[in-house]
Parts: structure tokens; C-alpha cells; sequence
């Protein structure tokens, strides 16, 4: 595993477990902090498709596969990162694999989420962060630069 | 200020130039175009910017002075081209993927424990 293959946020969250746990799973909550909207809830081994709702990226459409949910535990899916052309077929291409494990800290949650696969991406693609407009970088400058302060 | 606290300012501070750079549509679109077709020249750069030459010329010392692209003169014309050291490209995409999630995961502990 190399280290440009995955990125990983351990976070603890003053929250119980079982509240951080309805905001991943329940689709309608989890698109309020991801920035989406999804169609429908979520079902283990099933695809399901979400809009982007920040602004300036509302024409995106994306599809999230739901690997593996484990009540209160686990819940991963596959995608395609930064699918952004609607023009591309990326159905081909491989997908990265998302996980977020919980786990009870003292009424707290301790969040982890993982995000791997990125070795296996075409070249092209790394390089379609570029290619998101102005929008994104700036809304993003204050958590980039909290990000390199803590790396 | 400690030892420890004073090189993490500056590590940010050296970093933050970089992001503060790249935070403008034709900047992004004129480092993309050097990812892609490697040096080129102002000339070059400004066809197709939709932003003046004068102005590509302007972006292109804000990223120099950032580290991101240098100047590679060549007999009078100016051509530029990436720096490779300061800008991994692999590196660079992880970490705005990494910063994607850090803006999702503030939303998420606003969400839950708001």
C-alpha cells in the first residue's frame, strides 16, 4: 500500500454512537452534510444515485455502490471520485472503496473514515481535480488550510 | 512561540501559498494546461484563456512567486512550465480529496452535534 493510494480522517464526534450512525445511514441525513441528494435509502449491495447539491456542481449525478452496512459499526460503498464530466462514461473505470467505522467512546463517537483505491485510478482523472471550476477551492481554502496546519 | 508550534507556522505558511494560488478558475485552467501539454509559452497559454495576455502573464507570476510554475526562458520567448518538486501531482490530488472530506466531516459534527 502506498502511500498515494488512500487518505484516512480519524475524528471523535460529541455525540452517541447511535446518532452518528443515523446520519450515515439514513440517505436523506447523509446527503445533508455530504452535499448530495440521494434517491431512495440505502441497501446492502445495491447501487443508488445522488445529485450534487453544492453550489455550482447541482448538474453532477453520481452513482454510490453500498458494499456492506453493519448497524452502528461499518458502512461502505464504491464510486467513482470526482466524476465530473457529465460527458465521460466512468462505469468502466475503478471505482475507490469508502469506509466509516464507528466506535463508542464515553457517550462520544470515534469516526474513521478511509477512502482507498486511488493507485488504481487512470492518470487522467487524477488530474480532473484540476479541472473542478473555481468554486470548489475556495469554498475549501479555510478546511485546506486547517489541514496543512494540523499535517 | 515553542520550537514545535513555530515550525508547524511556518510548514502552513509555506503550504498556504500553494492552495491561495491554485483558489482562481484560469490559474487552475493555465496549471492544467502545463500538467497536460507541458511548457509552453505565454503566448500559447493565452489562446483559448479567455482572459487577455496581460492578464494570463499576471497569473502566471502569481503562481511563480507561489513555487507552482517556473520560467523557462528560451532566446526572448517566455515559456513556463511546472515545477515538479512543489506540485506532486499524486500528492496534490489526495490532497484535495483529503480536504473534501474535511469540509464533509465538519458538516457532519455540525449535523450531529448541533
Amino acid at each position: 500500500m502506498t502511500t498515494t493510494d488512500r487518505i484516512e480522517r480519524r475524528v471523535e464526534l460529541r455525540a452517541p454512537r447511535a446518532r452518528v450512525w443515523q446520519a450515515i445511514a439514513d440517505s436523506q441525513e447523509f446527503g445533508a452534510w455530504f452535499g448530495c441528494a440521494l434517491e431512495g435509502p440505502f441497501v446492502q449491495g445495491a447501487p443508488i444515485r445522488g445529485r450534487i447539491t453544492t453550489p455550482g456542481y447541482e448538474h453532477l449525478t453520481f452513482e454510490l455502490y453500498v458494499e456492506r452496512i453493519e448497524p452502528e459499526r461499518y458502512f461502505s460503498y464504491r464510486w467513482h471520485p470526482y466524476a465530473v464530466d457529465p460527458a465521460t462514461d466512468y462505469s468502466k473505470e475503478p471505482t475507490t472503496l469508502v469506509e466509516l467505522r464507528l466506535e463508542e467512546a464515553d457517550g462520544r463517537t470515534i469516526l474513521t473514515i478511509t477512502e482507498s483505491g486511488f493507485d488504481q485510478l487512470p492518470a487522467s482523472r487524477r488530474d480532473e481535480a484540476f479541472r473542478m471550476n473555481d468554486g470548489g477551492w475556495t469554498a475549501q481554502a479555510g478546511n485546506i488550510e486547517r489541514y496543512v496546519t494540523r499535517a | 512561540m515553542s520550537p514545535a508550534r513555530s515550525a508547524a507556522a511556518s510548514k502552513a505558511a509555506d503550504a498556504v501559498p500553494v492552495f491561495a494560488a491554485l483558489a482562481d478558475a484560469t490559474r487552475l485552467r493555465i496549471v492544467s494546461r502545463l500538467c497536460d501539454e507541458g511548457p509552453l509559452s505565454i503566448t500559447r497559454l493565452s489562446d483559448g484563456a479567455g482572459v487577455t495576455r496581460q492578464a494570463v502573464t499576471k497569473h502566471l507570476h502569481a503562481l511563480e512567486s507561489a513555487g507552482i510554475v517556473r520560467d523557462a526562458r528560451v532566446g526572448r520567448e517566455r515559456i513556463f512550465e511546472l515545477e515538479p518538486r512543489r506540485l506532486d501531482k499524486a500528492r496534490r490530488y489526495l490532497d484535495h480529496v483529503a480536504a473534501s472530506w474535511d469540509a464533509r466531516i465538519d458538516r457532519l459534527r455540525a449535523h450531529v452535534e448541533g
